[in-house]
């Protein structure tokens, strides 16, 4: 086994475009369930928004790239206020179901074949990414050791580590000010914070929106690196992806969602790198598995992981347990 | 202790003197006008499906003044309670505070008029320390706007501001010590005053308190009276909930019965706690008596010659 190239594999993974998408979905659910108490069970609703806003405005429409972005970004905040409406004044489940609800009509709408001459149905869109390409500044590949990275991955790399920064940013700014101040009291109870004179639905809904509008800057990412929109990639396995990656990093923490997606996908490439390699050399029995079950093993494993995490740091990796110890009382 | 915690008990006497006087000339009887409301509802109902939970003619509550909503469980105290601070919706009727109506106002904008309650089951934010729950109760925070929050400058010298008073009134309510320590972590009567001083924060005209006494010990609950009357010391109207008689007696300045969702009766406390019929209909006929008092009656048969008497004044129960 070539321990030295599973490792600089995996370590790719760590800073990959994959951990960047999931922890803007992740920052996104921070904000909404983490710090707010909002069950958004439809974040890969508010991804898919932003992979078709930019998708379908260039390639269907052939507008200018920038309006897509304004558009993808737009499309997010519409979505958020159509859930939030009518739910926001109930009880945090009627948010629940109604976005995992909406995430599968967005994606189920967008593979249609009625949307097809929009959305390109179950085959999704390309050709819109060359826009954002072309404003490449990287024109050789970089050599980090014994990593190296393509221009074109180099560039997705920047831009979205430079969002993940800005939006890690903005959420502790908010979370130290006394805006975040109501957003944590509304999650903790929202009838005491109605009672001192807060607007209680208004902040739900500017929660709802920023971590909408933080899923979009995620489906944006993704569909500009794969160069194409494809709406099975936002089912509801992304959403509860996101999920995981927050819990493991630690929710209600400014870095436990960044944290969480580098470790996720690590784990992920580690995992099933190392698997393929004790199958190779015989360490694993046939009988037991074989290369094509690393897949589903790799997830088997996580799983296990986060269980145990729960059970023994249900704070996550940057969470204060004291603030759990709370909810037993 | 702090010099303004205890009040001297001769200023104490001249605020409740003037409340006591200002009610002198108000009949003791339902609905009674008040010289200076500044709470006045009518007619307001609230059903649950067949039950009549609210059904209150005309109250007024006078300015200046302690006045205690009592009646037994169920009676619609807080029923009443949620329908004026918005919480709950009522059917009808109308209600209006300093002469605004506030019908169809919801909550956080009762809160803004300054009329701000608290709540039975006390509703501390577990997971903010107790400095954040004091700061949170403060209104027109310019940091509480999204934009703004970004930009701390142009909120810091607000929040240094309210933090001052947030620990002034920490101070007066014994809470100094536990300022950073998690609201969660505290007992259940720390609690309570830490609504209370939240509720401050607010710096309401009106302070509603549910039950401010509920599940509190002895040594507490007079700590806690004796915060109430502070709050009238300092030119606010309380009107607070309770279902213990003698907890009213000590501080209220007037007292509301209410019972199966109308307005028995209203009074001073020692005119309604002498009416025994209001006492015997409403709080039971032996409500001051333990069991094993009773028990004792029992077997000494008086029990059952009282029986009768205090169940026909029971005004068609």
């Amino acid at each position: 086994m070539d321990w030295g190239n599973i490792l600089e594999l995996s370590l790719r993974e760590l800073v990959g475009v994959q951990a960047i998408v999931f922890a803007l979905a992740a920052i996104g659910i921070n904000v909404q369930f983490g710090y707010t108490g909002l069950l958004n069970f439809g974040q890969a609703a508010f991804a898919a928004v932003g992979g078709y806003g930019v998708a379908v405005i260039v390639t269907t429409y052939g507008w200018s790239f920038w309006l897509g972005l304004v558009v993808a970004v737009a499309a997010a905040v519409v979505l958020a206020l159509l859930l939030g409406v009518p739910t926001l004044r109930l009880r945090a489940d009627y948010l629940a179901i109604v976005t995992i609800a909406a995430s599968e009509i967005v994606r189920l709408v967008g593979r249609s074949a009625w949307g097809r001459d929009v959305f390109g149905g179950s085959d999704g869109i390309t050709g819109f990414s060359s826009a954002f390409y072309d404003l490449n500044p990287f024109t050789e590949p970089l050599e980090l050791g014994p990593f190296e990275f393509r221009e074109r991955v180099l560039w997705v790399l920047a831009v979205g580590w430079a969002l993940v920064a800005i939006c890690t940013l903005v959420v502790w700014l908010l979370m130290r000010s006394p805006w975040g101040r109501v957003l944590k009291a509304i999650r903790e109870d929202e009838d005491a914070v109605r009672s001192l004179g807060k607007n209680v639905y208004a902040y739900k809904m500017q929660s709802l929106v920023i971590g909408g509008v933080m899923g979009a800057f995620a489906g944006i990412v993704y569909s500009l690196f794969q160069g194409a929109m494809q709406p099975d990639v936002y089912a509801t396995n992304f959403t509860f992806f996101a999920y995981a990656i927050l819990i493991l990093g630690g929710a209600a923490t400014v870095f436990g969602p960044v944290l969480g997606a580098a470790i996720i996908w690590f784990s992920f490439q580690f995992i099933d790198l190392a698997l393929r390699g004790a199958i190779g050399e015989g360490y694993i029995p046939d009988w037991l598995m074989d290369s094509n079950d690393t897949g589903a093993v790799r997830f088997m494993l996580t799983g296990v992981v986060l269980v145990l995490l729960l059970v023994f740091r249900p704070q996550g990796i940057l969470g204060d347990r004291r603030e759990i110890a709370l909810d037993a009382r | 202790m702090p010099a303004d915690d205890l009040t001297p008990s001769a200023s104490l006497t001249a605020k409740r003197e003037a409340a006591v006087a200002a009610l002198a000339d108000v009949p003791r009887e339902p609905g009674a006008k008040k010289p200076d409301p500044i709470l006045v509802a009518d007619d307001v109902k609230r059903h649950f499906g067949g039950l009549l939970a609210v059904d209150v003619d005309h109250v007024e509550i006078q300015r200046g003044s302690i006045t205690a909503l009592i009646g037994p469980n169920g009676a619609g105290k807080t029923t009443f309670f949620n329908l004026l601070t918005g919480f709950d919706r009522a059917n009808s009727g109308s209600w209006s505070f300093n002469g605004r109506s506030l019908h169809g106002t919801p909550p956080f904008k009762v809160a803004r008029a300054g009329m701000v309650r608290t709540f039975q089951l006390t509703k501390a934010l577990s997971k903010l320390t107790v400095i954040q729950n004091m700061r949170l109760g403060a209104t027109g925070q310019r940091g509480e706007s999204f934009w703004r929050a970004m930009l701390p400058f142009t909120w810091r010298a607000q929040e240094t501001a309210i933090t001052e008073r947030a620990e002034e009134l920490l101070a007066r309510f014994k809470l100094d010590t536990k300022r950073d320590d998690f609201a969660g972590s505290l007992s259940g009567g720390q609690r309570k005053l830490l609504e209370m001083a939240r509720a401050l924060m607010v710096e309401p005209e009106l302070v509603m308190l549910d039950e401010p006494m509920a599940g509190v010990n002895p040594a507490l609950t007079q700590s806690l009276l004796q915060h109430v009357s502070n709050l009238r010391e300092q030119g606010m109207t309380v009107l607070f909930v309770e279902h213990d008689m003698d907890m009213v007696r000590d501080i209220a300045d007037w007292v509301v019965v209410m019972g199966q969702g109308k307005i028995l009766a209203e009074g001073p406390p020692e005119t309604v706690m002498s009416d025994h019929k209001v006492i015997d209909a409403y709080l039971g006929a032996h409500h001051d008596q333990s069991l094993a008092e009773l028990e004792q009656e029992l077997e000494a048969g008086t029990l059952t010659e009282e029986e009768p008497a205090a169940a026909e004044t029971g005004d068609g129960r």
